[in-house]
């Protein structure tokens, strides 16, 4: 190496110097709550319309009623996280620097898995600076079971717990006989199809399972061959964990080919999804969910997300819950009178209960921070829709609740508590 | 493998001074710096993205060995910077839960071997040939391993990964590895001692015959030296660094998934290596550096990052082949001659105009983009400390408006920096 | 039996469609000597460019235009481009058409946003031309069959028959004879390089409806397209045509038929063990078919390019 290549390796790391002196300015005195999830890339608008949802809920809920403890007020600060788990580490670490205590991410349980024991390892090891995670989308019951922790709180009904009350409504149509099971090959759609056979098996052993397949997730090109068996069986219902493009996908497929019948899925909403399905999802598309949009159940509820449409007309309330992790948030840090001790904030969450603005009561679990709430069967359609999806004129109708689904339903979890 | 040729050749330097004294310098001055770091800078994130600069340094310049030194395009690398990581990843479990005794600075040694493993492996079929069937083969096993990762959930955990606990060896000096700035040091260690193995390996003779394979293979072969054999050491050597790369990933991070082995990846450390400049050796340390700041921190401020990225990287390919380093290398001849002096000033003046063009294109995009994308009562965006309606068409004229000033200005002022450039260039007497 | 003849069906409209990319982009190649590592994503351009025209005016002009508009921006991209890469070698030349793909993404998020274009089929192509033992065959299928043996059937006179089409196939093989003689080699290099993005973009409309239009479409379809030309013998039009239609019935035989690894092991001898989902081996005697098919194509083209690396068809050392 010369005397150039030396000055360049000199100019590099001036570059990596920067690096370190980068922040962003923020308010004073606000308790700040860090939105990790993707902005950029191809999931960018889900995570851009759960942070439309988080600013527009901390606001509305919270802000504009005074703030928390002395008038402190919620603030939200997103960082992208590109939904690589590596990422959402860096994120992190970010997050916590600038004294950030409060994580929220939901998109995806693989990074949702990272978090929760890189919280863990974290708060152990920096008993000073210890953080809560708020889980609000990710499903995989494995969080709530072999791998739960004290610092992680779920506000979503995980994927047993959805399927508890999808195969609830199933089990009383008689129509349903035979039942095709198809999903992404990874953590989640192995936990869908599981949970099915299992609840179907228990609730209605006389319905066979006809098919049980897994596919590779984001690689199929084209559902078609799939849809073929799904008809060849003579299924008269299906079950998907799928979302994203490959629920589109598959969708479209099976409906073209010429199923009629219906089909349960837990992700078939918002995001230009149910502008895709338009009209050929009517009457079939069912989706299992927390939070009732249509018909609203209060007036407050309606004002809310009226509110909410007008604000942001691209984006839809497509995950309710994030209403209920501010209100709850807000309630325990007003009952453990603060907002540093993570501690004390994790216990006042732990066994809370709270009447959500969508109308169900919501029990924060204490033995595995799982929260339990009504979860509704939706219809995707057209008919009596006040709040539709992607101004498309269509969204979903709630047909038939479960109440306080699988409040008593057993846990692996042995939480470990500070 | 590398020991071996590092052992070549520190035998070799002997009769003939391999690393002269005066190259060694830039290497103490790189030590005295990477030790300097933290003081500047202790803050956990900063620590956290030094650590994944460091890293990427270490997976780019092994990428390079084949890229830049031996011409082979490889589709599907990320994968021996992968296998090592989730083998370690294991090794650390192992630690953990069947009090294996491993101390975790030597990890990253398995990890190369793992690394070299694979490399082997795998290159005894793909190095055969080199061009478009090496490029197109690497694409294949890239695939392959990806979805092999979600298939094998026994040993890639599925799309949850493998994660594990570093802190649970044994004591090193007194360092149990839990603080970032203790995993900093180790990382930076290791970064000196892959960047220094690599730079002597391309000083061996093997390094140099990879050149002379890359530049002409028959006659390469005619004298004597088989250039599938020259090309698949290559490549096990890549393999042994990127396993070390992939190590330090797994005490950094303490998790691998699956996007550790996928295409994405793959594809940004040949964007990382040919942005830094494939011809030099320093080219992808400063590709590393440079995208690892565009990454984290331009992510920071703008939603659309990779599309900047996109035309940063296609204008290199279009127009600076040889990369940012290569731009930098221009310079070199001017400077040896002495006229870098004649430069200066065509180059501030055009300094002000090209950042104004540059900075009108970026807020041009940005207004677009807000206006398109905007919620209702968030018309209002905020650009270089200015705030004002995106949907006004105000804003978007006096954008352009300026732009197409700057522009004009750089043409004007183009000859005189050719003109500066071409005496800058010319030596005396010629 | 039904079910087989539904899936040869399928089969052969996904192995066309992939054909209509593979086609351009084997001439592409044959011309310049470099893969086109961007031709998946004039395919997307051309399922949004026929999106957004369909909006205003219906599918039909969209299906004429979006293939015109992205022919120019392909025949630019190689006159502005490409060209110029082209001095540097052959490396950088790949890098640029990867660079362009990861570029033309972007732009389609900038433009489109991320999310899932509601793309529909013509309304008088909606409706079940007929059926195989229930399972529907869509008339839109039926169309996209013809449109792309149309397309095939045009590309093979033209190429083979006319003037023109002995002209460029002179200079693939002599540009510089070709030049000698008069003719504008660069001005016919800019023009193949159009037509097949022209192609790739008919592609895009035609599947935009079925196969969504979203912006992972050109890396979904992206890789499979190269691994279908270096299987078929890179240059080789007959090569690309054999492969594709292999690709496509490959793809949709490995999803149509469930397959298990245990069957398979248990055939060779072995017993499986009483509790799989504790055993090491759980994920090799849980292994189904389906899981396996979209690597299928590539664990092919290794075998191939390891065998035989010109392919099936190919006569030119790649």
């Amino acid at each position: 190496m010369n005397r150039f290549t030396k000055s360049l390796l000199g100019a590099a790391f001036a570059g990596a110097a920067m690096v370190g002196s980068f922040s962003i300015a923020h308010a004073e005195g606000t308790i700040k709550i860090a939105f990790i999830d993707p902005l950029s890339g191809p999931f960018a608008s889900t995570g851009n319309q759960g942070l439309s949802h988080y600013k527009f809920a901390a606001e509305e809920l919270v802000n504009s009623k005074g703030g928390v403890l002395d008038g402190q007020k919620f603030e939200i600060v997103a960082f992208d996280n590109k939904i690589s788990a590596k990422e959402s580490l860096i994120q992190l670490k970010v997050a916590i620097d600038q004294g950030i205590r409060f994580i929220a991410q939901g998109n995806s349980s693989g990074v949702a898995n990272a978090i929760t024991d890189a919280v863990k390892k974290h708060n152990r090891r920096n008993p000073d600076q210890q953080v809560i995670f708020l889980n609000y989308s990710a499903v995989d019951p494995a969080l709530t079971n072999d791998k739960c922790n004290f610092w992680h709180f779920r506000f979503d009904a995980n994927a047993d717990i959805k399927m508890d009350a999808l195969t609830d409504v199933m089990a009383a149509n008689e129509d349903i006989k035979k039942v095709y099971l198809i999903g992404q090959d990874y953590s989640f759609g192995k936990a869908v199809a599981a949970a099915a056979v299992k609840f179907l098996k228990a609730k209605r052993p006389d319905v066979e399972i006809v098919g049980n397949e897994l596919h590779p997730i984001g690689k199929v090109k084209d559902f078609t061959p799939y849809a073929r068996k799904i008809i060849a069986s003579g299924a008269d219902a299906m079950i998907t964990g799928n979302w994203g493009s490959d629920m589109v996908g598959l969708g479209k497929a099976v409906i073209e080919a010429g199923f009629d019948n219906p089909i349960y899925t837990y992700y078939a909403a918002s995001d230009g999804i149910t502008k895709t399905f338009g009209e050929a999802g009517e009457g079939k598309l069912k989706l299992v969910m927390e939070g009732q949009l249509n018909p609203p159940v209060s007036d407050r509820a309606a004002a809310y997300t009226a509110k909410f449409e007008k604000q942001y007309p691209d984006y839809d309330i497509g995950q309710p819950r994030i209403a209920n992790v501010i209100e709850m948030l807000a309630k325990a840090i007003n009952k453990a009178g603060t907002a540093t001790d993570m501690a004390k904030v994790a216990y006042a969450l732990e066994g809370m209960e709270h009447d959500s603005i969508w109308g169900t009561k919501v029990v924060m679990r204490a033995s595995d921070h799982q929260a339990i709430q009504d979860v509704h069967i939706l219809a995707h359609t057209a008919k009596d829709v006040t709040f539709d999806f992607d101004n498309s004129g269509y969204g979903l109708r709630a047909e038939s609740t479960v109440k306080m689904a699988s409040a008593d339903s057993a846990t692996t979890c042995k939480m470990k508590r500070p | 493998m590398s020991e071996q040729n590092t052992s070549m050749a520190k035998s070799s330097a002997s009769a003939q001074p391999l690393v002269p004294i005066k190259s060694a310098l830039p290497w103490l001055a790189a030590i005295a710096f990477l030790l300097f770091l933290p003081v500047v800078f202790p803050s956990g994130a900063a620590l956290t993205i030094m650590n994944q600069m460091a890293m990427t340094i270490i997976f780019a310049l092994a990428y390079n060995m084949l890229l830049g030194q031996a011409g082979m395009l490889s589709f599907g690398h990320a994968v021996y910077m992968g296998l090592g990581g989730f083998f370690c990843m294991h090794l650390l479990n192992q630690v953990e839960y069947n009090e294996l005794y491993l101390p975790l600075p030597l990890l990253p040694v398995f990890g190369g071997l793992f690394g070299l493993f694979f490399a082997f492996l795998i290159g005894s079929f793909s190095t055969r040939r080199a061009g478009t069937v090496f490029a197109m083969i690497s694409l294949g096993v890239g695939e392959l391993i990806a979805a092999c990762s979600i298939i094998i959930v026994v040993f890639f955990g599925g799309e949850e990964g493998v994660s594990g606990d570093r802190t649970m060896g044994p004591e090193v000096f007194g360092f149990d590895f839990a603080s970032q700035q203790e995993v900093y040091y180790l990382t930076a260690i290791w970064l000196i001692l892959a960047a220094l193995g690599m730079y002597l390996f391309s000083r061996t003779p093997i390094g140099r015959i990879a050149n002379a394979v890359r530049d002409n293979e028959e006659r390469a072969e005619f004298l004597g030296y088989s250039q599938r054999n020259v090309r698949w050491i290559s490549f096990c050597a890549s393999g042994f660094f990127c396993g070390i790369a992939g190590a330090l990933f797994a005490i950094n991070f303490e998790i691998l998934t699956e996007e550790n082995l996928n295409l994405a990846t793959s594809g940004s450390i040949l964007l990382i290596t040919f942005l830094g400049g494939v011809g030099f050796f320093i080219g992808p340390v400063i590709g590393a550096v440079v995208f690892t700041l565009l990454q984290t921190v331009l992510s920071l401020y703008t939603e659309i990052w990779q599309l900047y990225l996109g035309i940063l990287f296609v204008l290199t390919v279009m127009f600076f082949p040889a990369g940012l380093t290569g731009l930098l290398a221009m310079h070199l001849r001017p400077w040896k001659l002495g006229k870098i002096g004649l430069l200066a000033n065509p180059y501030a003046k055009m300094l002000a105009p090209a950042l104004v063009l540059v900075g009108s294109g970026v807020a041009l995009m940005e207004i677009l983009f807000h206006a398109r994308h905007a919620s209702l009562g968030e018309e209002e965006m905020n650009l270089f400390g200015i705030t004002f309606n995106s949907q006004d068409w105000l804003p978007t004229i006096v954008v352009v408006a300026i732009g197409a000033g700057a522009f004009y200005l750089v043409r004007l002022l183009a000859p005189q920096v050719k003109e500066a450039w071409d005496m800058a260039n010319h030596a005396e007497g010629q | 039996m039904s079910l087989f003849i539904v899936n040869i069906l399928d089969g052969l409209v996904t192995g066309l469609l992939l054909f209509m990319l593979c086609s351009g982009l084997t001439l592409i190649f044959s011309m310049m000597g470099v893969l086109n590592f961007a031709h998946a994503s004039f395919y997307m351009l051309g399922a949004y460019f026929g999106y957004q025209i369909s909006t205003y005016v219906g599918f039909w002009p969209g299906l004429i235009l979006a293939p015109i508009i992205v022919g120019f921006i392909g025949a630019a991209v190689e006159r502005y481009g490409l060209r110029r890469v082209h001095k540097f070698g052959h490396v950088p030349e790949l890098i640029f058409t990867f660079g362009l793909a990861l570029l033309i993404e972007e732009v389609v998020q900038y433009f489109w946003g991320k999310s899932q274009m509601a793309f529909e089929a013509p309304g008088v192509l909606k409706f079940a031309a007929f059926s195989i033992a229930g399972n529907a065959f869509p008339a839109y299928k039926v169309f996209m069959i013809f449109i792309a043996m149309g397309v095939f059937l045009v590309l093979l006179y033209i190429l083979t028959k006319t003037r023109i089409g002995m002209i460029i196939q002179a200079a693939l093989s002599y540009p510089e004879t070709v030049q000698n003689l008069g003719h504008n080699v660069p001005m016919i290099f800019m023009g193949v390089f159009g037509v097949g993005t022209a192609m790739a973009a008919i592609a895009g409309v035609i599947a935009g409806p079925v196969l969504g239009t979203f912006p992972g479409m050109a890396v979904l379809l992206g890789s499979i397209v190269f691994v279908t030309i270096v299987i078929g013998g890179l240059g080789s039009l007959w090569g690309a045509l054999v492969a594709s239609l292999l690709i496509g019935w490959l793809q949709t035989f490995a999803a149509a038929y469930n397959l298990r690894m245990a069957d398979l092991l248990v055939a060779i001898g072995l017993t499986e063990p009483v509790d799989v989902a504790q055993s090491m081996l759980s994920d090799l005697w849980t292994l189904t078919l389906p899981q396996v098919g979209p690597i299928l194509p590539y664990l092919l083209m290794i075998i191939v390019l390891v065998i035989r690396p010109n392919g099936l068809l190919g006569k030119r050392e790649t």
